[in-house]
């Protein structure tokens, strides 16, 4: 497997700040990649030495455990110098611009940093100002590519394709950059995408994207082989987008009488972390015929170490 | 000064109804003496030295109604001096000043204070206007009766809109009483919180918060519909959208007011903010090329009477920031013409109406004589070249910040010379 991981492979950008920016090849590369680490990850030695001697700086200015962890792991398990930025103790809480930021960073010769920012495009400005490549992440609500890219792959893991499948997101839209890296990924690999969110919710012209939007679940989740729940961020919600919690999972939450809608075989995934009661019945979250969730936290820390790897080179 | 004599020019003066070639003759005071085809070599003395212009366009020193000043209290942005000079630059002679400064233009004291830093640091003619609420803070009206006897053109919060109907209603009132002009930014800043940029498939794209184009509308609709009985002199700052230039085409019929136009509005639409390009992060917002079309069409059925620079200056690390964290707005006092001439060679608007809305508008708007070339008048003026190809660079730009809008944008026609009151102050 090592000869299979070491081949030569090429991509066709510098950072990966979002899958807009990446064409199918470039995704395919990416998830051949990650494949070859799946069964690494579940092995007893899961250290390998591909970045040893490289230097990975996670840069998290929004709060995050699942993919902060995941990206460290996955740097640590390709033997590369990872060090994770406390921002609550930088300069950046000094009133140091990011560009500056990036500088300091920049002269301390790191081979990749990986950047969440609360602000949409912060990690394109960075990837203007550092010599190494760039990895998103999460930027506002913008992108979010290697979420994106783990959900494709636990899909394939268990759908073995993508062409040709429906696929229900669901959720608050408006506020995640997840929804918006996996309708471009989803989409260019051939899936039929239906997006539910009470009007509020959903992102002006939506449907130019190429997506049927939908505000009534039922009809949403109708005959799709996934369902895809989105968390709602209440933390960027400034004024009153819905009544409540309890109005919201009558409508959008996924409970079972909903879920009949759909495939009888549908699979149940969510970003995480989860409300449960909100947008998911917690009997349907942990229903291990039905929900993936765990699984792409698995996977997740696949697609990272192929993002690296690749982004590294 | 000598008297001075400017022959073979193309004149195109909109106020004096004059497009002609011709010549301009300045007299020893720096007052336009003659204009027009009668001024040619066969009338002036011989023994006179005149300046051949072999058919380069002369227009009336340009009047900006929108332009931002540091000074008081953000002169690192832009002083009098480095605004003046970057006016001149662009053929403007004649700036309207927003109040948004440090401490903010609310009160008869601080006018004295810009009355006095504009005429001995700039050499163009500065008109400030006041606020129409101390602090700009929407709450209490300024003094516009004494405000206007100490020279104020005009009341505006700026970048900031009377979001309470009530107030407004009163502000036209006084306004009406006192003869005052009101210059409204039209947002609702409920609908436009948070917001960035054009609320669209753009908007959607990027990530970032949109302002709906109802958000001008609603604030519009409203001032029109209180001018219905609130008759006073009313202008609207600026508009973005075709949802708007629809109220305005409606509402003319009712009652007079005025409308402004960025030429950033104009020129640009919300595709060219590319990835998160901040120097396009403007207010009001860039938006789709269908709105642009609707505003040129606007200029062509005179629903819009003037073309603003919006010039707004912000140090580069302001600029330097996330879209979110940037500062808003772009300088523009100096590409104002020759970016709107833009509009001219791709056939969108006549040269004419182009000069008449940078110019005699503005000043009829404002009550104020300049924007002509009337005899009698102060010789203001600039000298255009207006095919010549350049390239705009943001290092070379004169303003004191160099967030232009328009870096690396390829235009053709350039100001070669400008003049104030007879006198050269520009020359390229």
């Amino acid at each position: 497997m090592a000869s299979a991981i070491a081949k030569a492979i090429k991509i066709s950008q510098k950072h990966l700040l979002g899958i807009q920016d990446l064409s199918i090849s470039d995704i395919n590369i990416i998830l051949s990649e990650a494949k070859n680490f799946i069964s690494l990850n579940k092995s007893k030695n899961k250290k390998l030495d591909l970045l040893r001697g490289k230097t990975q700086i996670n840069l998290f200015f929004e709060p995050s455990t699942r993919t902060q962890s995941s990206f460290e792991l996955a740097g640590k398990r390709l033997g590369a110098d990872v060090m994770s930025m406390n921002i609550t103790n930088s300069a950046i809480k000094k009133g140091e611009t990011l560009i500056d930021t990036a500088m300091t960073l920049n002269a301390m010769h790191p081979d990749i940093i990986v950047i969440r920012h609360q602000d949409s495009g912060a990690c394109n400005l960075l990837s203007q100002k550092v010599n190494c490549s760039v990895l998103n992440a999460g930027d506002g609500r913008r992108e979010h590519p290697t979420q994106a890219l783990l959900d494709a792959l636990t899909i394939i893991d268990r759908k073995k394709k993508i062409e040709g499948l429906k696929i229900a997101i669901c959720g608050d839209i408006l506020h995640s950059r997840v929804a918006r890296s996996n309708i471009y990924l989803l989409n260019m690999l051939g899936a039929e995408i239906n997006i539910i969110a009470p009007t509020n919710l959903m992102p002006k012209d939506i449907g130019k994207l190429g997506v049927n939007p939908f505000s009534d679940m039922k009809k949403g989740i109708k005959d799709c082989d996934i369902v895809m729940m989105l968390r709602l961020q209440n933390e960027r919600m400034t004024s009153s987008f819905l009544s409540s919690n309890r109005e919201y999972y009558e409508y959008y939450g996924l409970t079972p009488d909903k879920l009949k809608f759909a495939k009888h075989d549908a699979l149940i995934m969510h970003p995480g972390p989860m409300n449960r009661g909100i947008e998911i019945d917690t009997n349907l979250a942990d229903d291990i015929n039905k929900s993936v969730i765990k699984e792409q936290v698995e996977l997740g820390v696949a697609v990272r170490m192929a993002c690296l790897k690749i982004f590294c080179e | 000064m000598k008297k001075q004599y400017f022959l073979n020019a193309n004149i195109v003066d909109p106020h004096n109804s004059i497009e002609e070639i011709g010549g301009l003759i300045i007299n020893e005071n720096g007052k336009i003496e003659a204009v027009g085809k009668k001024v040619n070599k066969n009338n002036i003395p011989s023994r006179e030295k005149f300046i051949d212009l072999n058919e380069k366009y002369i227009f009336p020193g340009l009047v900006d109604m929108r332009v931002f000043v540091g000074e008081p209290g953000y002169e690192y942005k832009e002083n009098f001096k480095t605004l003046s000079n970057a006016a001149l630059a662009g053929g403007v002679t004649s700036v309207v000043t927003m109040p948004n400064t440090e401490p903010v233009v609310d009160n008869v004291s601080i006018v004295d204070f810009l009355k006095r830093r504009g005429r001995d640091k700039s050499k163009i003619n500065i008109y400030p206007t006041a606020s129409l609420t101390k602090n700009l803070e929407g709450t209490n009206m300024t003094e516009f009766g004494l405000l206007k006897k100490k020279g104020i053109v005009a009341f505006t919060d700026g970048l900031k809109t009377i979001q309470n109907t009530r107030l407004m209603s009163r502000i036209m009132k006084s306004a009406h009483d006192l003869d005052c002009l009101i210059m409204q930014h039209a947002e609702d800043f409920e609908l436009s919180k948070g917001g960035m940029v054009n609320d669209g498939i753009i908007s959607t794209k990027l990530g970032l918060q949109g302002i709906p184009d109802i958000a001008e509308k609603i604030i519009i609709e409203r001032d029109l519909s209180l001018l219905e009985d609130f008759n006073c002199r009313y202008h609207i700052s600026q508009v973005s959208s075709s949802k708007s230039i629809e109220t305005i085409e409606y509402k003319k019929q009712k009652v007079n007011f005025t409308t402004g136009v960025s030429i950033n509005n104009l020129s640009l639409n919300e595709n060219d903010i590319g990835e998160f390009r901040t120097f396009l992060k403007l207010s009001p917002p860039l938006r789709t090329e269908d709105d642009r079309e609707s505003l040129i069409k606007g200029i062509n059925k005179d629903l819009i009477d003037v073309i603003v620079s919006d010039h707004k200056p912000e140090d580069e690390e302001q600029k330097r920031l996330t879209f979110y964290q940037a500062a808003t707005g772009a300088s523009g006092v100096e590409t104002l013409l020759p970016l709107s001439l833009e509009l001219f060679h791709n056939g969108s608007i006549k040269l004419n109406k182009i000069i008449q809305l940078l110019t005699s508008n503005p000043a009829k708007i404002l009550k104020i004589d300049k924007g002509n070339l009337s005899t009698g008048n102060d010789a203001d003026f600039c000298i255009v070249d207006i095919y010549k190809p350049w390239i705009v660079k943001k290092e070379k730009i004169k303003s004191k910040s160099k967030n232009t809008s328009i870096d690396d944008k390829k235009l053709q026609g350039i100001v070669t010379n400008t003049f104030v009151k007879g006198i050269e102050l520009f020359k390229i």
